[in-house]
């Protein structure tokens, strides 16, 4: 009996770590869509293109940490000013549709960029972590996972803190919730959503250092963490924050114990069974308010 | 200067001829491979393996003095693009087509190769590839039901393992190493006592793992594709599993050494062809891959490389350019390597299209791929 508990630990424990990546990943959609109506179906190549950045830089001969800053500071200027400025300012104004047909086709055109570059193979990546495990209780836990619930854990609190705490955090959060009141009261709100921008940049970077160990850096990697990152997102509540790291969570954990308690052949189709329930039974999300939809 | 119309017109005719003569002079053998998608890695190594041993050819003079020109089209892994690809070649007249490597593309693949009476090589290691009576389909490497006996019987005599636990890949290649392995296992009188499916493309082995642990099996027989392998090492390694790990070509391979890094240390592995093999022949072959492509090649390359040499072997035999020559000449042919260089060893087919020849046992061992053992051929015996 013991047994079968200490394997129910261990499947949340590592299942939650997954869940924080995806997290990561689905907080950033949540605070693009808050703060510039924007869906971002390019998510997933988001995470793609940071990995791909770091490989460059190992094996130009840098350590993965100072690999993983430069490609912190690349990432907000592409995927933050760049894909702003050259994408969303322009495309915004015509509605939400454009805007997910231009995501979509930016997937595409990242994917094959990539591919053509560095071809369709999978290449290794080092993890930020030292392989190994260590027992708590009969628990065997990797520090691997550790390591990245560790990691996900600091950035949440330290963005929720920015977000609550600091005048450019709650200005941020005036933006989000009312555009024109913010301007009104004198928030320089063009300068706000960049920020979410360069947030989302920096999550993506995040992302792609602790998922890549395991998914390995591969031009379509993209396809499945986008995925999840948007189902965590919706799960939880596209208007919350905190509604990405619950439906993240979720589906990691889920998708652990659906794999070993059932089969691996339905562990992908958790995520989507989870997001249907949610569709239908509860739309605004599981921690989301229905609210009206900013015009 | 003035042109002469005529010594123009003859220049004309003349270098018209030229380009017909040459086209007369080429034969064509078209490369259906997986250059992208799941099966990149295996499908790249091969197409190399195939322009390396072209190259060489031409080289050298060609096939009966026509050189061979090799076309190469991207299945993106997909069974129906292979399917499709299959179809193109022949109406281009290709001579041979090599590949898919993917199981699951040749069995659709070769139906049309079949029905136009293509001779057809493949990398695919599916045992029912050769159940078909398919009399134009040649492996190019060891089918499961000439590797797994190996390996089952390495298990029981060298690991003295008395139960296993398998994890396999749920597809054709998975599926039919699983059962066949299976059934040796039972006959070395090891028991199955975990049997987990994983998926093509899967990424994480954390529940596999996890029920391969706890199932306190005394070693591991596993069998993934090589993305798959790379990353179920990992997972291994993560969860800390000191128990033999021992699988059959793909788990020491080298893109799985790659992408596995430290992780790759320990484990153990049958192969049918390496590029680390204690042999002159494919020494050579590894120093003129790796000086063209820049990376060590895998088991693919291999097969690619041989099965070129291998029509040129049997297309000589026959001393013409004919299918259906062709395909008969295969059935219970012997090319030894001292008349054949390119073959790399001596190799022999059976009537079903079947390959036999010497393998190897191989370790991972600081990173790098040794050959502890040479095992017999399966026949020389």
């Amino acid at each position: 009996m013991a047994h079968t508990m200490n394997e129910l630990i261990q499947l949340v424990v590592s299942g939650t770590a997954t869940g924080a990546i995806y997290a990561l990943a689905g907080l950033g959609f949540t605070l693009l869509w808050q703060a510039s109506g924007t869906i971002n179906f390019a998510q997933g190549e988001f995470v793609m293109l940071p990995a791909f950045t770091m490989l460059f830089c190992v094996m130009a001969g840098a350590p993965l940490w100072l690999a993983f800053l430069i490609t912190c500071a690349a990432a907000m200027v592409v995927l933050g000013v760049g894909f702003k400025r050259g994408i969303v300012d322009p495309l915004i104004r015509h509605g939400v549709i454009p805007l997910v047909i231009a995501t979509l086709g930016l997937s595409i055109a990242l994917k094959t960029i990539v591919r053509a570059g560095y071809s369709a193979e999978a290449h290794q990546f080092a993890s930020p972590f030292p392989a190994g495990q260590f027992s708590v209780g009969g628990i065997t836990v990797s520090y691997a996972d550790v390591g990245t619930l560790f990691l996900a854990g600091v950035i949440v609190v330290a963005l929720q803190t920015f977000v609550t705490r600091t005048v450019t955090g709650r200005a941020m959060q005036a933006v989000a919730q009312n555009t024109d009141a913010a301007r009104v009261l004198g928030i320089d709100a063009k300068r706000m959503v960049l920020y979410t921008f360069l947030i989302n940049a920096v999550l993506a970077a995040v992302t792609a250092l602790l998922i890549t160990p395991t998914y390995l850096a591969k031009f379509d990697m993209g396809d499945s963490i986008g995925l999840k990152a948007f189902f965590a997102a919706i799960i939880g509540g596209f208007n919350q924050t905190r509604g990405a790291l619950l439906g993240g969570v979720l589906i990691g954990v889920l998708e652990n114990l659906v794999g070993f308690y059932w089969s691996p052949a339905y562990k992908e189709g958790v995520a989507l069974m989870l997001f249907l329930v949610v569709i239908l039974f509860r739309p605004e999300g599981l921690l989301g308010k229905a609210e009206e939809r900013k015009v | 200067m003035k042109r002469n119309p005529i010594r123009l017109l003859a220049a004309a005719v003349l270098g018209l001829g030229v380009g017909v003569a040459s086209a007369q002079q080429t034969v064509l053998i078209s490369g259906l491979v997986e250059l992208s998608g799941t099966g990149a890695t295996s499908g790249t190594n091969f197409d190399n393996g195939a322009k390396l041993a072209v190259k060489e050819i031409n080289a050298a003079g060609g096939i009966l003095g026509r050189k061979i020109e090799y076309t190469s089209s991207d299945t993106q892994s997909n069974p129906g693009i292979a399917k499709a690809l299959a179809q193109k070649a022949i109406d281009q007249g290709a001579y041979v087509v090599m590949g898919p490597v993917f199981s699951g593309s040749i069995l659709v693949s070769m139906e049309e190769t079949r029905r136009a009476e293509v001779p057809n090589f493949t990398g695919g290691e599916a045992a029912a590839i050769t159940q078909k009576g398919n009399p134009y389909v040649f492996r190019t490497s060891f089918t499961q039901t000439t590797a797994m006996p190996k390996v089952a019987r390495y298990i029981a005599n060298n690991v003295k393992a008395k139960t296993v636990a398998i994890i396999y890949v749920n597809n054709d290649f998975g599926k039919g190493g699983r059962d066949v392995m299976m059934k040796n296992l039972e006959a070395v009188g090891v028991k199955v006592i975990a049997d987990i499916s994983t998926d093509p493309g899967q990424v994480d082995f954390s529940g596999a793992v996890l029920r391969v642990k706890q199932s306190n099996a005394d070693a591991l027989f596993a069998y993934t594709n090589e993305e798959e392998s790379a990353r179920l090492l990992r997972e291994l390694r993560k969860q800390g599993y000191d128990k033999p790990a021992i699988g059959e070509t793909t788990l020491t391979g080298q893109k799985v050494i790659e992408l596995a890094g430290d992780a790759a240390n320990g484990a153990v592995a049958h192969v049918g062809l390496t590029a680390d093999a204690p042999l002159p022949g494919i020494k050579a072959f590894d120093e003129k891959y790796q000086r063209d492509y820049k990376f060590k090649s895998d088991h693919n390359g291999l097969k690619g490389y041989t099965g070129i040499y291998i029509v040129k072997a049997i297309t000589e035999r026959i001393g013409k350019f004919d299918r259906k020559a062709f395909a008969a000449a295969m059935k219970g042919a012997k090319i030894s390597a001292k008349e054949h260089p390119g073959v790399l060893m001596d190799v022999s087919f059976d009537q079903n299209g079947d390959l036999d020849r010497e393998s190897f046992l191989t370790k991972v061992v600081n990173g790098k791929q040794v050959v502890v053992e040479t095992l017999p051929a399966l026949g020389a015996k």
